[in-house]
């Protein structure tokens, strides 16, 4: 095994099931920032709670492993505030589009210059199988005895909705692939999602590795990722889900950029000092 | 010569009574006055009845009086709902049309203002707000030439057009006002007119730069919502970061990653926002993150009397989030508190790293008030976070329970921080030796904290026999109602500081033959922590939660009923 930047000297023991997808996802994480060259002091991840945003405790670098659902605001504050971080806000299905739905969709409009990988397994884990958003109609589980009977959330064509900058699906079984849209996330300026497809050995029994590999198939080279109808489209299949980046647009200004704080001012805002003579002239003028 | 007047413009929502509001206060203010005021909103953007009252004195004040000496009716259905506030000594004003025909039997003094004929001539009704305080101005003989320097000010952007009709408008008015020669003497002070005319809101949001805030964000929610406003206003010009939140959960979210990442943040919103936040307050106390909220009360349960005033959300403050760990709460009753507090709340909450919050209300944030000009070279602003070393521990054991606060890229360590319970390094741990180490540590930060914790004000005699206990914005009712008692019997206990109760709580309540408390609740909150906290009980409560604030006159009275 390849030891990076981002290995601990010693290997944690990890909690999850042998043959777990979120293996691979975290191989593939550590490798990419390191072959990027960047400096685990600079790199920054938040997760949540859930199977997946244990990843945050198996890399070695800043973190802050806060509440379920919760990272991309959390994500959104730190960028905000120091835009020289680069800022990684992991979590699984449940985490991310369930009880952190209303941040991902908000965080999309905000397009704050993050990577937001998502462990997609279609299933809850750390809770003992139910049915995640993302769970196939039919998915039989211990919850929904008679199978999902709700719509399964659509991330690709949400985000790709909202505007988001970089939308991406890669399959955890396929790790050459998943490094190169990586890669490609993480050097992308705005949001960037990742959707990973992963198999859960323990909880789903339906949508296996062997599933994930029938049921997918990578877009077409000649596919052009920066036509957003072509991607919407492209994120409405489901005979076969599409793997690759379905939709990149480079141009879009960053939440950061667009805000006042740094309008003359470009540092972080922990190297600023405040002046309270000009604080007691606006107090005296009110 | 009175030592003191209100005046009460009554009308419908959408008529510029705000800006009457606010131009009257300054013009008064500026002639030097002591002024309040305080306004009873109906929740809709137009129609129905609003009501403000402005005091204006040459004695310093802060608190609604029920006696209104001036009421100006600017609207038809103004009265009924303040019928009970107007006595024969009230001079009422208005048009005629707009005063129902029963209190024209000769009980009131009314004034017939022809107010739409004036509009009328001044262009449209557009101009009725603008007659109205020109009229108020006129009675009073405030120097016109200020008054028309305020219009200049006021309209500024609006181009010289619209200035040159509002002092045309504003003349109008002020000439019928003078012409009444009604001769009212007010006392005033040359010194007022040097001072600084805010509203609480204001006081709030000029704490926060006074502490470097500059990372503010929230969710919309009456009365908090003007604290971001005004942060944003001035966004470009300090360098804050201000985002509208998609929801409570995202803003206290958001301001533990600006924090993390070294900013000075603060979210501000009201009862129903708070509740969203508590898992977030309660994520705050265990990765130890410092934050700063802003929760200015209103009525509820639930959605509640969205634009009246209450006290009733203090155990939601003290108790919120699951789990168990320290905070610090502050509750200012007056604006140079308000600025003291707040910025003193983001020193605290980086120093402990605790969660702070700043108790206001509707009629604190509301209100405007003069107070005397603050010297900000007094304030401090404490960044307690350090340059990490390469075996920087983010939750190391230290004697105070104070770990070391490092922001991540600024030294040599990582940065980890953590939800689940964890080891020194910030890693998962579910060792019940540490755990029980780690709580320890939390629930101990606050004891070094007593060193600096701020007692309860006594206002009055030293002498007294009879404590009236308060906290917060009953601050300048009580006081004022303690002025008109004027027996040194009586002190009241201000408290500001809420949670930990102050060091001197138990002392000075012991002191006290008897011991009166008042919240505008109807639990009495405050007297149930006392008792939690010291075993002391309150024999008297005088308790008012209907939506309003006391009066003065009924906590004179209801203190008099007691002695």
């Amino acid at each position: 095994m390849i030891k990076t930047n981002f290995d601990f000297e010693q290997i944690p023991e990890t909690d999850w099931c042998p043959g777990c997808g979120n293996f691979s996802i975290l191989k593939v994480l550590k490798e990419t920032l390191d072959e990027l060259n960047i400096d685990p002091k600079k790199l920054v991840i938040s997760a949540g709670i859930g199977q997946a945003a244990k990843t945050s405790q198996y890399i070695n670098t800043n973190c802050f492993n806060g509440l379920h659902g919760r990272a991309l605001s959390v994500a959104c504050g730190m960028k905000a505030s120091n835009p020289e971080l680069i800022v990684v806000a992991e979590g699984g299905d449940g985490d991310m589009y369930g009880e952190g739905g209303n941040h991902f969709i908000h965080t999309i409009r905000r397009n704050v210059d993050i990577v937001n990988i998502v462990h997609n397994n279609m299933v809850y884990g750390l809770t003992l199988g139910q049915a995640s958003p993302t769970s196939q109609k039919g998915s039989k589980t211990s919850l929904q005895l008679d199978g999902v009977f709700l719509e399964p959330f659509n991330p690709i064509a949400v985000a790709i909705s909202l505007g988001a900058s970089f939308v991406a699906r890669a399959f955890s079984g396929d790790m050459k692939k998943l490094k190169e849209i990586l890669k490609e996330a993480v050097n992308h300026k705005g949001y960037a999602l990742i959707d990973v497809f992963h198999p859960c050995v323990s909880f789903n029994k339906i949508n296996t590795f062997k599933w994930f590999k029938n049921n997918t198939y990578y877009v077409e080279e000649s596919f052009d990722n920066t036509d957003k109808i072509a991607a919407i489209k492209k994120a409405f299949e489901t005979d076969k889900f599409p793997l690759g980046i379905i939709y990149k647009n480079g141009k879009k200004k960053t939440f950061s950029e667009n805000l006042n704080a740094y309008k003359n001012d470009k540092s972080p805002l922990f190297k600023r000092e405040t002046d309270l003579k000009k604080v007691e002239k606006l107090f005296l003028s009110i | 010569m009175k030592n003191k007047l209100s005046i009460v413009l009554s009308g419908e929502a959408g008529q510029g009574i705000r800006t009457v509001e606010l131009l009257t206060i300054r013009a008064f203010k500026d002639s030097g006055y002591n002024v309040f005021s305080t306004t009873e909103l109906m929740s809709r953007v137009r129609g129905g009845n609003n009501t403000t009252e402005i005091r204006f004195s040459g004695k310093k004040m802060q608190a609604y009086v029920d006696k209104i000496d001036i009421l100006i009716i600017l609207s038809k259905n103004a009265i009924f709902r303040i019928e009970n506030r107007i006595s024969k000594d009230t001079l009422v004003i208005g048009q005629n049309s707009f005063i129902e025909e029963k209190y024209k039997n000769g009980q009131y003094k009314i004034i017939n203002l022809d107010l739409s004929s004036l509009a009328k001539e001044a262009g449209g009704i557009i101009y009725s707000n603008i007659i109205i305080y020109g009229f108020i101005s006129g009675i009073f003989n405030i120097d016109l030439n200020l008054i028309k320097e305020h219009i200049a000010k006021h309209f500024s952007t609006k181009g010289n057009e619209i200035i040159d009709n509002n002092i045309k408008a504003v003349t109008k008015g002020y000439t019928k006002g003078k012409d009444l020669k009604l001769n009212i003497q007010i006392e005033k002070d040359d010194k007022i007119k040097s001072q600084v005319l805010l509203s609480g809101t204001e006081s709030i949001g000029i704490g926060a730069l006074a502490a470097g805030c500059n990372f503010i964000t929230a969710y919309p929610m009456s009365p908090s919502t003007g604290v971001i406003h005004f942060l944003a206003k001035h966004a470009d010009d300090f360098g804050i970061v201000v985002e509208q939140a998609e929801d409570e959960i995202s803003a206290i979210n958001m301001i533990q990653g600006a924090w993390y990442a070294g900013a000075r943040a603060m979210t501000t919103t009201s009862g129903g926002g708070f509740a969203l936040m508590e898992e977030g307050i309660s994520n705050a106390a265990i990765t130890e993150t410092p934050i700063v909220i802003h929760l200015a009360q209103r009525p509820g349960p639930s959605t509640g009397l969205p634009t009246k005033t209450e006290q009733g959300d203090l155990n939601l403050a003290l108790y919120a989030g699951h789990g168990e760990f320290p905070r610090i709460i502050f509750a200012p009753g007056n604006f140079e508190d308000g600025i003291f507090l707040t910025q003193k709340a983001f020193n605290l909450a980086d120093k402990y790293q605790v969660p702070v919050i700043i108790l206001t209300d509707q009629f604190y944030i509301d209100s405007y008030q003069n107070i005397k000009s603050i010297d900000f070279s007094n304030f401090n602003i404490e960044n307690h976070f350090v340059e990490t070393d390469k075996d920087y521990k983010r939750y190391k054991l230290t004697k105070d329970g104070i770990s070391p606060r490092g922001i991540p890229f600024h030294g040599k360590g990582f940065v980890r921080f953590d939800s689940h319970e964890h080891d020194e390094g910030g890693f998962i741990t579910e060792d019940p030796d540490l755990r029980q180490k780690m709580m320890d540590k939390r629930l101990g930060k606050l004891n070094s904290y007593f060193k600096e914790s701020i007692d309860a004000e006594i206002i009055g005699s030293q002498n007294y026999k009879t404590l009236i206990v308060g906290w917060g914005s009953t601050y300048g009712v009580i006081k004022e109602a303690i002025e008109n008692i004027n027996d040194d019997d009586f002190a009241f206990a201000y408290f500001k500081q809420i949670y930990p109760l102050p060091n001197n709580t138990k002392e000075i309540l012991s002191k006290a033959k008897k011991l009166i408390l008042i919240e505008n609740n109807a639990t009495a909150q405050f007297g149930q922590l006392i008792k939690r906290d010291t075993g002391m009980e309150f024999a008297n409560n005088i308790l008012k939660y209907n939506g309003m604030p006391f009066s003065v006159e009924e906590i004179t009275e209801k203190i008099k009923a007691l002695k």
